[in-house]
């Protein structure tokens, strides 16, 4: 059962991911590749009635972690306590650069926001790939199973770990180059014209960069933490995930050449749920390892909580996914098809 | 008090109190707006859809900042109380998970299509939407107060073998008795929020002669569903909470009360302020024998005092909390009053004219505010000294590893953020009234349901 837990708060990370990820990526580019109101505001409406679902998944993935494994949602998010409250400032001010923009048409106002939306947006990615860069590489947990992390040290990877080394802004920088790709994609599905050239141009200008830093990011691991092969050894069947990874980069590259923005968007999708499954893949059984003595690394045995909870979680949980993924299915048909900005028309919150 | 546990306690009472303030207008305007939403239907009279879009925009900003000011309190039990998400979590992570898994996913989904969906969905189907946000809104107040309630009475659990908690019935969890009476007391006051804002703004439309006949149509709905969830919070909510108290939680009733001594045939103080250092109340105006009888249904009855326990297991603040229970109680007398006058001569045809009622009303809604946060408080702070009634002490619970000075410095970054926040949601929501709701046309509406003023200008 726990195994199970495991690998839904995984799914629900990856969701998470794929979805708050396109418009954190959005939100990154925001300021680059639109270049007047209109092209701002069609941004904005690419996002606006999902932006908030999207996030939900946090919640979700946070509520879930923190009933089936207290100890780890106690242990990380106190040792990550300065990071993470900053995250919430982050998604706070994003919040209201997205809904507050438009009240007033009023070009202080309008770009004040803008430049808070595209700023938390840009941050926001850098901590959550300096987040996973921390999980993987370990933090130095005591023997209650808390630790306390300062924001950086000495920038090494050791004992002392600050939150941000060279491995962790390593993997900082590829979420956010990951994040700008996905959500460049997205936006190229959702607009025509000019944003639409400038939103594929984007991606096609970071994908060298994104498959040179996936290279990267995969030996820094390995040189870090060399045990994350074991799992691959074990089950064979792991090494689907690196392939798909592959794949997915070599499709996204096809589909950006022939134009394909739906096959492009999707493809930054595989390569997204491959980076983070692999990641899950090669952690597991560990779930936040220690860096100071590896028995002291939290497995899902010593996090998870007991057997009735997981059992009668999997009940309500089951309900609840469902019927989330029917309002998905039902709000994104809604919203479905490119967005079309049309000067004076009315009927747009944004 | 350690420096650290009391920088974690501000931090969460902070960051709480000022969520709640976004919330408990959501909550209350929900079901107003269904309502105003089919008499639109039902009457086939375009004014209430007009009504319904004017608090849509204000439903919508206050939304906003209710989802920016939650997503802290989710994590803030992991960040400053991990030892007691540690101990509970397995537990009381159920009914936060299921908030996420079952009312925010609906909410976030239909307030989209209520907000931005109205020109692309039938009337029927805007009515549902504009139905669901009232679900989903209703759904994510259980799940939070049943989190609540089970650490005011924990239900539901047993203890594992490393000494934490876990969940042992999962009904007796979501059926906490506790959580059905507080949610049910805690829902009526979030409606008084919404009646009570709903009819300022038409007061202060009448009083400044603008938008008449919207104005009436919020007072008259701001007074009839005021009049009644003020009496539904006095009784039967009020009083189910109260007896409660008196059967869970003993100290918890003598501390709110500041009854040091054991009495039989208590009385109810209405006037008074307690005196820690003689343990007395100073100058007490009182109802003899009421709190026996509105405790125990007999005028008779024992009720136990302070003295009964050791000071160690009292309330820390005694006073505070004292306070906020009776001005949660005034308050809610005066809430019946102002909303039975009011009643009357809305009855009487007289109410628009009546221009001194007018004032008060308008000028009377920060008071359910004032209510809603002294009910909280009180509820929290008698909670103490114990974070988990019964199972675990305050000083236990909180993050070890955080030391004092990060605690301050995010405590000093949520209140700056806060601040930015008010300023933004008053100059916003003062535009929204200044505009008003758009006139009825002629023909089919013109104006979309947005909250985008400037395009609909």
């Amino acid at each position: 059962m726990p195994t199970i837990w495991f690998m839904i708060v995984a799914v629900m990370v990856a969701m998470y991911v794929l979805l708050d990820g396109f418009d954190i990526g959005a939100g990154a580019v925001h300021l680059f590749i639109a270049r007047n109101d209109v092209e701002r505001r069609t941004i904005l409406r690419a996002i606006g009635p999902v932006w908030d679902g999207n996030e939900v998944w946090l919640l979700a993935a946070g509520g879930t972690l923190y009933f089936a494994f207290p100890l780890l949602y106690a242990s990380s998010f106190s040792g990550f306590y300065l990071p993470l409250i900053m995250v919430l400032w982050l998604l706070m001010l994003r919040g209201i650069g997205i809904e507050f923009r438009s009240h007033l048409h009023d070009r202080l106002w309008t770009s004040f926001f803008d430049v808070i939306f595209s700023v938390a947006s840009i941050l926001l990615a850098i901590f959550f790939g300096a987040a996973l860069g921390n999980v993987v590489r370990g933090v130095p947990l005591n023997a209650d199973g808390y630790f306390f992390e300062p924001l950086w040290t000495n920038f090494r990877v050791g004992i002392d770990n600050g939150i941000l080394d060279w491995y962790t802004v390593t993997t900082g920088v590829v979420a956010l180059v990951t994040l700008v790709v996905h959500g460049s994609l997205y936006l190229a599905t959702k607009t025509e014209g000019d944003l639409n050239t400038r939103a594929r141009q984007v991606a096609i200008a970071l994908w060298p960069v994104e498959v040179l830093l996936t290279g990267a990011s995969l030996f820094a691991t390995l040189y870090i933490r060399p045990g994350v092969l074991t799992n691959f050894l074990r089950w064979p069947v792991g090494y689907l995930i690196p392939i798909i990874v592959v794949a997915s980069l070599l499709y996204l590259f096809v589909a950006l050449r022939g134009k394909n923005d739906k096959g492009a968007f999707l493809a930054s999708c595989g390569y997204i749920v491959g980076m983070l499954v692999g990641a899950a893949f090669a952690l597991y059984p560990l779930v936040l390892p220690a860096s100071t003595d590896p028995n002291l690394s939290l497995t899902i045995a010593n996090t998870a909580t007991g057997a009735h909870g997981m059992q009668v979680g999997f009940v309500w949980w089951g309900i609840g996914m469902v019927l989330a993924a029917i309002y998905f299915v039902f709000v994104y048909r809604m919203f479905r098809g490119k967005i079309r900005m049309q000067e004076g028309a009315g009927g747009h919150g944004y | 008090m350690d420096s650290a546990l009391l920088i974690h306690r501000l931090q969460f009472a902070f960051t709480v109190t000022y969520h709640y303030l976004f919330p408990q207008l959501t909550m209350g305007l929900a079901p107003l707006i269904v309502i105003l939403k089919t008499l639109a239907i039902k009457k086939n009279d375009e004014t209430y859809n007009q009504a319904a879009r004017f608090w849509a925009k204000i439903f919508g900003i206050n939304f906003a900042i209710g989802v920016v000011t939650g997503i802290p309190m989710e994590f803030q039990f992991g960040t400053n109380w991990s030892h007691f998400s540690r101990f509970a979590g397995g537990v009381i992570g159920q009914t936060l998970a299921m908030e996420g898994c079952f009312a925010f996913f609906l909410e976030s989904t239909f307030l989209g299509l209520f907000l931005y969906g109205e020109k692309r969905l039938s009337k029927g189907m805007h009515w549902f939407a504009a139905f669901m946000v009232f679900v989903g809104s209703w759904a994510s107040g259980y799940f939070i107060v049943a989190t609540d309630a089970w650490m005011q009475n924990p239900v539901g659990y047993e203890k594992a073998a490393d000494g934490s908690l876990q969940l042992s019935s999962f009904w007796a969890l979501v059926l906490n008795p506790w959580a059905w009476l507080q949610y049910a007391h805690n829902m009526s006051g979030a409606v008084i929020t919404g009646s009570f804002v709903m009819a300022a703004v038409g007061a202060f439309y009448l009083l400044s002669n603008q938008h008449l006949q919207q104005a009436r149509v919020f007072l008259r709905l701001g007074v009839i569903a005021g009049l009644i969830v003020s009496l539904l919070q006095l009784f039967p909510t009020g009083d189910w909470a109260g007896k409660m108290v008196a059967q869970k939680q003993p100290v918890t009733l003598a501390a709110m009360e500041a009854l040091f001594d054991t009495q039989e045939g208590a009385s109810l103080v209405i006037v008074g302020q307690p005196n820690m250092a003689t343990r007395h109340i100073d100058n007490p105006i009182i109802v003899p024998k009421m709190l026996s009888f509105l405790s125990y249904r007999r005028w008779n009855a024992q009720v136990k005092g302070l003295s009964e326990v050791p000071e160690s297991d009292w309330p820390q603040n005694i006073p505070l909390l004292y306070f906020a229970y009776h001005i949660m109680v005034g308050l809610g007398t005066l809430f019946i009053a102002v909303m039975a006058v009011a009643a009357f001569l809305l009855w009487r045809n007289r109410l628009y004219e009546a221009r001194w009622l007018l004032w008060v009303l308008m000028l009377m809604f920060p008071l359910p505010y004032v209510a809603n946060t002294a009910g909280w408080m009180t509820a929290e702070m008698g909670r103490q000294p114990w974070l988990i009634y019964g199972l675990m002490r305050t000083e236990e619970g909180f993050s070890k590893m955080v030391s004092a000075g990060n605690g301050w410095f995010t405590f000093l970054g949520f209140a700056g953020m806060y601040t930015l926040l008010s300023v933004l949601f008053l100059f916003l929501v003062r535009r929204e009234i200044e505009h008003g709701p758009d006139p009825v046309g002629p023909s089919e509406p013109t104006k979309p349901a947005v909250h985008n003023l400037a395009e609909v200008r």
